[in-house]
């Protein structure tokens, strides 16, 4: 033990009851939930304030050519990744690593599946479309680009840190399987969040 | 913590059973958005669905119900007044428009 370890990554810190890194994944959920908040606040002051007609209208539901379709399905999507990320940090630790990476690698393919939907049917069909629908085009899609833009974003930081724990950061649960299990957990509380984020993002984008 | 997740055996029935319900409260979410209810209807039983489906992932995925860590109950306290803050301040711009000149365009 020449090595440098961090402390309270596995026994819980003596005046907060958690091990370090669950309390440090709870303040930064706590402050995306502020920057989200931001963006939902920005999106209700801008609704409410459009006008009732004329060309800065809010777009009815023709106009924004979102299909419900294509969110519903990223919808169940990431719900079925947040249930296989559970099982996965479940199976560690009930000790089966092999189950668990299973499950890890499956959240990572649902991962990279909103994505790939996110992108093929929804962005670049809009960008492509004559004319194009920008952030520009009005306030709507300025709000339902940054709003998804940067859940987006989310979902890919999600994909690399899996990926990392798949590839090479597996190998600390041969040197401790209670840490890497704690990681998987701040991971996955991370990844619900994502998840939780776009619950709320389906409704109010696609059906409201 | 540690007595309460010794037996994760048993929590990944409640799991699945949440991942029963998400699936079935977006279908009604979808289902809903159809019917015309008066008023803000729509918007309420829209969003208090999306709430009780944010619960149950909160509640069971990220195990708050088993969470006692007293730091971060206080940590959600705090996140949960100054996001009901964030919500409100559109609120205060109402008046910002004088009432008998409704929707003007700003700047114009």
């Amino acid at each position: 033990m020449s090595v440098a370890v961090l402390p309270h990554t596995v026994k819980p810190h003596p005046i907060t009851g958690v091990y370090s890194g669950k309390l440090g994944t709870w303040l930064f959920l706590a402050s995306e939930v502020m920057l989200f908040g931001a963006l939902f606040s920005s999106y209700v002051l801008l609704r409410v304030g459009a006008p009732h007609e004329g060309p800065a209208a809010w777009p009815t539901h023709d106009q924004t050519h979102l299909s419900w379709k294509i969110g519903g399905l990223n919808t169940i999507v990431l719900i079925v990744s947040s249930v296989t990320m559970v099982m996965a940090w479940a199976n560690l630790k009930m000790n089966k690593f092999a189950k668990g990476k299973m499950y890890l690698a499956a959240t990572l393919g649902l991962a990279m599946t909103f994505i790939i939907v996110k992108l093929a049917f929804e962005y670049i069909p809009k960008f492509t479309h004559e004319p194009p629908y920008l952030p520009s085009t009005n306030n709507f899609f300025a709000l339902y680009f940054t709003m998804t833009g940067l859940h987006g974003l989310h979902v890919l930081g999600g994909v690399i840190v899996i990926a990392y724990f798949l590839g090479p950061g597996s190998k600390l649960w041969h040197r401790d399987p209670e840490y890497f299990t704690n990681r998987i957990e701040c991971t996955g509380l991370y990844w619900h969040f994502v998840d939780l984020v776009w619950i709320f993002l389906f409704p109010v984008l696609y059906l409201l | 913590m540690d007595a309460a997740h010794a037996d994760v055996s048993k929590h990944v029935k409640a799991y699945l059973a949440v991942f029963a319900a998400l699936a079935i409260l977006t279908i009604v979410t979808v289902l809903v958005a159809q019917i015309d209810f008066p008023g803000a209807g729509n918007v309420i039983v829209a969003l208090l669905i999306a709430a009780f489906k944010a619960s149950l992932v909160a509640a069971i995925f990220m195990h708050l119900k088993w969470e006692r860590a007293p730091w971060i109950w206080i940590s959600l306290v705090f996140c949960v007044v100054f996001f009901a803050v964030l919500m409100a301040l559109p609120v205060l711009t109402t008046n910002d428009v004088p009432p008998r000149v409704e929707h003007t365009s700003w700047g114009r």
